[in-house]
């Protein structure tokens, strides 16, 4: 389909979970979790300033660099995997992101 | 005791607009909030960022976003109870409600109105097992008063501004020993703020531990040892007397969670007719609450704010007529 593809998101329980994402809707990860009800928070609406969206990446797709916001955030945040971690929020939805796998991370207290 | 007419939990934009709409009425607001500072996220998270929903201005700061509520808020002269967060709720023989402060702070209204937003900003807390053991007995998540550090051992643990400032100010003559534990071998924060503590920890004042973290509290009945996890050299105990993580702020629903509201999803239900709850006298607005459709918008919590107080009018004053006034014919008259 136009516009559409197609992510793979690991739960916390374990569970894959094939998701449907739209290139054309300025959406990025965490919203495209939100938009399939998977529990991801996104506190701070997407902006790098809670890390409530935390993943791991698990597939070798090819991803934008961090931005520094995004390094200062997950400096904070816990269950941090260096390779691994990323904010869902910065991951926008973009045609490259075909056939992405992330795995959300723990939710600390 | 602190009475007034409107009680408002949370001093965020809905919270601050919910006092202009109630002026207008003649009905007075008082507002508490965890924060040191009203604003809410707003002030809190980002004031720093541009907001570019907000009806006529087509990109206005958070933080100037507050600064203008503030202002048009001002005639009607709100009370503030500031830095407390609200933990139990009690009916007054008369009907109205008694609100608590985790600091025993009392306030009396006929009417709350909860515009918690996200809820309560509490530290974030590391995932090491057993720490709640050693909260308060070693362990710290806010330095209030940093003479309680005097001549004592203390690992901080963040890469953030304040772990570099208080590690700095510890270190600086108060406590007898100071180490910083941070994740990577960079440091975010202000530039100066991090070649202070370099600069301390090339003078050997301060035990600088980078690419490690606290992975475990030891002690009996208070904290003795950290086990810190270092990248390379593995796992090496730290004897400390305290240990303060400093992890940024999180937001909680918290106390308001028990007091017998309809809750899904963290957020409370209300009716879309008034944003009341299932607590007669007991409104939500903003993004605390949730019916469906809801949109976690500014927008929408003036919106809600607006309605709310039309309600609380008529319960406050059920025998006292009212119609909707315009302030462009009226203008505002504060109290």
């Amino acid at each position: 389909m136009d516009n559409i593809i197609k992510v793979t998101v690991i739960d916390r329980e374990g569970i894959a979970h094939e998701l449907e994402a739209p290139t054309d809707m300025s959406m990025n990860m965490m919203e495209v979790c939100k938009s399939y009800e998977l529990s991801v928070e996104g506190t701070c609406g997407g902006m790098a300033m809670c890390a409530s969206c935390h993943m791991y990446i698990e597939s070798d797709t090819l991803l934008p660099l961090k931005s520094n916001d995004e390094e200062d955030m997950l400096d904070e945040a816990f269950f941090v995997d260096d390779e691994k971690s990323r904010l869902g929020c910065q991951l926008h939805i973009t045609p490259e992101l075909d056939n992405l796998v992330v795995k959300l991370a723990p939710v600390g207290e | 005791m602190i009475e007034t007419d409107i009680l408002i939990i949370g001093a965020g934009p809905t919270g601050l607009f919910t006092v202009f709409e109630a002026g207008l009425l003649k009905l007075k607001c008082h507002l508490i909030d965890s924060l040191p500072q009203a604003g809410g996220q707003c002030s809190e998270i980002y004031p720093k960022k541009p907001i570019y929903d907000i009806p006529a201005y087509p990109d206005i700061l958070a933080g100037e976003l507050t600064d203008k509520l503030m202002e048009q808020i001002a005639p009607f002269k709100p009370g503030f109870t500031l830095g407390e967060s609200a933990v139990t709720v009690d009916k007054h023989e008369d009907g109205s409600f008694i609100v608590t402060t985790n600091r025993g702070t009392k306030h009396k209204a006929p009417i709350v109105a909860i515009a918690g937003g996200l809820g309560v900003f509490e530290p974030r807390k590391p995932p090491v097992e057993n720490l709640s053991n050693f909260e308060d007995k070693g362990v710290e998540y806010i330095i209030k008063d940093p003479e309680f550090y005097r001549g004592k051992d203390v690992v901080i643990s963040g890469g953030g501004d304040s772990a570099l400032d208080w590690a700095y100010f510890l270190a600086n003559g108060v406590a007898n020993k100071v180490s910083l534990v941070h994740r990577r071998n960079s440091f975010r924060g202000h530039l100066d703020s991090v070649q202070k503590v370099m600069d301390m920890a090339d003078n050997g004042k301060l035990n600088l531990i980078t690419e490690a973290e606290v992975v475990g509290v030891k002690g009996e009945d208070n904290l003795k040892e950290l086990v810190i996890k270092h990248k390379t050299q593995g796992e090496i105990l730290v004897t400390t007397d305290h240990w303060i993580p400093l992890f940024g702020l999180s937001p909680k629903l918290g106390p308001i969670a028990d007091w017998g509201l309809n809750i899904s999803k963290n957020s409370i239900e209300v009716d879309t007719f008034d944003y009341s709850t299932n607590i007669e006298g007991m409104y939500a607005i903003g993004d605390v609450n949730t019916y469906p459709g809801k949109l976690k918008l500014i927008l929408c919590g003036f919106h809600e704010a607006t309605l709310m107080v039309q309600s609380a009018f008529a319960r406050i004053h059920p025998d006292k007529k009212n119609v909707l006034k315009y302030t462009t014919v009226n203008g505002v008259s504060g109290f």
